[in-house]
């Protein structure tokens, strides 16, 4: 018996340093910035593992932003820009890595990526070798605190409370109720901004109701709000319970305005929920019509190649991801030519005082101390027959 | 409060609670016959709402859902018979840990097959149509109001099988004493297959009623209605058909009444509570027979 425990034991650990062995990077399409008038800029997202289809749609926006704009100028001279691609697989062991290929290949600067995990497992990394790192579309405030050199696109997700609040009291909803999902920072975080910003702008949150995660019975509380007779819920709750949410209200004969945020903004929504998801209203990153030249720019690009379309799931539809890794772009080449220096501590210090508004597409970047980008837009949509159809652009004053 | 708030609250009790006593029958029979908790249970009860998702993708409803029973029963006698049956002769421990095993591969099986993203449960018509009373003050679907209806017509047809029919001797026989009962000539595999077979068909039930009123399905949503449906039948007294119904029924209903009152941080740590008090002051539950421990 004991044997067999060993030769299992062995195995697994064979297999184990196999897996390992696999996993290290064989793209190897090594470019330092050295090369005559070719500069780096690494690409740290997943292709692969639980995020991989959101990576690949991250480096399509990447792709066609380097397309839009292939070149920087630095004291003069034009340089081609790279893209070195590396793949984090969604694993933070992985991550590493592929950080420190991307460090060694000479990068100037870093773009990426989808998913917080893998970008906290780097961030030190990048801050050693004192290389700047825009994070695209993750959202966990650790990803920039207490680094100077990893700054964040995407605004953070409480940012979304105080939109939703000002779209409200526009729209005339002075009452509300709120769900809030007990222990999930997400949903408690932005109900709580939610709630304050909503509050300061005159209105009443009349019933706040809660639950708790894996709950699948929201009849009670449902039947809670009904009996106060408001006319909105504001629940940006995650994406499991919106069905669960909207189903059973409909059930209960309660025929409110959903407010959300961007955890519901999601096609699968529409699938689920059919249509009781019929004028749901939630916010995201970046909104098709937004900005119709890049959508214009961006739609025939992807449509030249069939490559792209496969990786975009087979749909020339843009989600908000790839308008955030194009201004991620934009931004970092921003900063290269107002530092005029190809020097990582002088491109941070670029990105510090960035100011810009002109060739981003979801709204001017800032970014304040911790290196998170003071976003004043958030882009609204509503499902009507079925689909998501962008609303209206709505600015916070700070 | 209005009388049509609590009228309301109190019918989303009772569909909650019907649903949870038909599962907790499924608890109670297992254990009062092979004296082990079937914690995989609820598992089965998550798996049969997937088996509903492609059964009526497929097939019209009237044929989809006598399938989905019988898929469910189907799935339930092959767990007993390969993770059950070849421990008869462990120690009680070892046939718990098995089902501990058997819910967790079936929980990761489904995250493997049907990906942990929520699907939707089919919104079958027959079942989902709405009635609205009092200006729409009321407001509930056929399901709701089918749930506690059909839990009681089924519990007391169970319990006139138990009692009064040839196999219900045979598993009352099984369950006071197994070896003696196997020399009067009585086919225990058969006896506890037959188990399985009623427990994981009232389950499948159990899990139209619920789904179809909650809509979405992932690999978890079996969990903690499972856990739920197991405190419910050791409140109700395990081994004991109407204690299983009734435990049903009180838990459902003080969950919704919890979380009506603005507790629902609590609605869940209050199920368990329940559980602790039972077993401290009737630790045989509400309608169970007290132990007398065979020397």
């Amino acid at each position: 018996m004991k044997r067999m425990i060993a030769l299992l034991m062995a195995i697994a650990m064979v297999l184990s340093l196999a897996a390992c062995g696999s996993s290290s990077n064989t793209s190897g399409n090594a470019a330092g910035s050295s090369a005559e008038n070719t500069v780096t800029i690494g690409v740290f997202e997943p292709k692969t593992g639980e995020n991989g289809g959101g990576g690949a749609q991250e480096e399509l926006g990447i792709e066609y932003a380097n397309d839009v704009r292939p070149t920087v100028t630095v004291d003069g001279v034009e340089y081609t820009v790279k893209l070195d691609w590396q793949d984090n697989q969604s694993d933070k062991t992985v991550a590493v890595t592929a950080a420190q290929k991307l460090i060694a290949d000479g990068c100037v600067g870093i773009i990426g990526g989808y998913g917080s995990g893998t970008c906290i497992a780097a961030g030190s990394y990048f801050a050693d070798a004192k290389i700047p790192a825009i994070g695209t579309s993750c959202t966990n405030t650790n990803v920039t605190l207490g680094n100077d050199y990893y700054f964040r696109i995407a605004y953070l997700d409480p940012f979304q409370g105080k939109v939703m609040a000002n779209w409200a009291i526009e729209n005339g909803y002075n009452e509300i109720a709120t769900i809030d999902n007990i222990g999930n920072e997400y949903t408690s975080g932005l109900v709580s901004t939610f709630t304050s910003a909503y509050e300061a702008l005159g209105g009443t949150i009349v019933a706040s109701e809660t639950f708790q995660t894996n709950e699948s019975d929201f009849k009670a509380i449902l039947t809670n709000i009904k009996s106060t007779g408001v006319k909105a819920i504001f629940a940006p709750t995650d994406y499991v319970y919106a069905p669960l949410l909207l189903n059973q209200a409909v059930d209960l004969g309660l025929d409110v305005q959903w407010i959300s945020s961007d955890t519901w903004y999601s096609n699968v929504l529409i699938q689920d929920a059919g249509a009781n998801a019929n004028g749901v209203v939630a916010d995201t990153f970046y909104a098709e019509g937004g900005h119709p030249e890049f959508d214009a720019g961006f739609k025939a690009w992807l449509n030249e190649d069939e490559k792209r379309l496969a990786t975009n799931l087979d749909s020339d539809d843009i989600v908000g991801n790839h308008a955030v890794c194009y201004d991620a772009y934009m931004v970092m080449c921003d900063a290269i030519e107002n530092a005029n220096s190809l020097n990582g501590e002088d491109i941070q210090k670029a990105l510090v005082a960035m100011d810009t508004k002109d060739d981003v597409v979801a709204g001017a970047v800032t970014f304040d101390e911790n290196g998170d980008a003071n976003k004043d837009t958030s882009y609204v949509c509503q499902i009507t027959d079925g689909a998501w159809v962008f609303m209206e652009a709505v600015k916070v004053e700070e | 409060m209005s009388v049509a708030y609590f009228l309301q609250q109190l019918l989303n009790g009772l569909s909650l609670g019907g649903a949870y006593a038909l599962i907790a029958i499924g608890y109670t029979m297992v254990y009062g016959i092979l004296r082990m908790i079937n914690f995989a249970h609820g598992d089965v009860f998550m798996m049969s709402a997937y088996f509903a998702i492609y059964a009526v993708a497929v097939m019209p409803w009237y044929v989809a859902l006598p399938v989905v029973v019988i898929s469910t029963i189907i799935l339930g006698v092959v767990i007993e018979r390969v993770a059950y049956k070849p421990l008869r002769a462990a120690p009680r421990m070892s046939v718990m840990i098995s089902a501990i095993g058997v819910a967790y591969l079936l929980e990761n099986l489904a995250n493997y097959l049907f990906t942990a993203m929520p699907k939707s449960y089919p919104q079958i018509d027959i079942l989902k149509r709405v009635y609205s009373f009092a200006d729409g003050a009321v407001t509930v679907s056929r399901v709701t109001l089918l749930a506690p209806i059909l839990t009681i017509i089924l519990a007391v047809a169970l319990v006139q099988l138990i009692n009064h029919t040839k196999l219900g001797m045979a598993m009352r026989a099984c369950a006071k004493d197994q070896d003696t009962a196997r020399i009067m000539g009585i086919q225990v595999d058969t006896i506890v297959t037959m188990t399985f077979i009623i427990g994981c068909g009232l389950a499948a039930i159990g899990s139209i009623l619920y789904f179809t009123d909650r809509s979405t399905v992932q690999p978890y949503s079996g969990s903690l209605p499972g856990l739920k449906c197991f405190v419910a039948a050791v409140l109700g007294g395990i081994g004991s058909i109407p204690g299983a119904v009734i435990g049903g029924f009180i838990v459902g209903i003080c969950q919704i009444a919890i979380t009506a009152a603005g507790y629902s941080v609590f609605s869940d740590a209050f199920t368990f509570v329940l559980l602790i008090i039972i077993l401290l002051a009737r630790p045989s539950g509400l309608l169970g027979e007290k132990a007398t421990d065979k020397v």
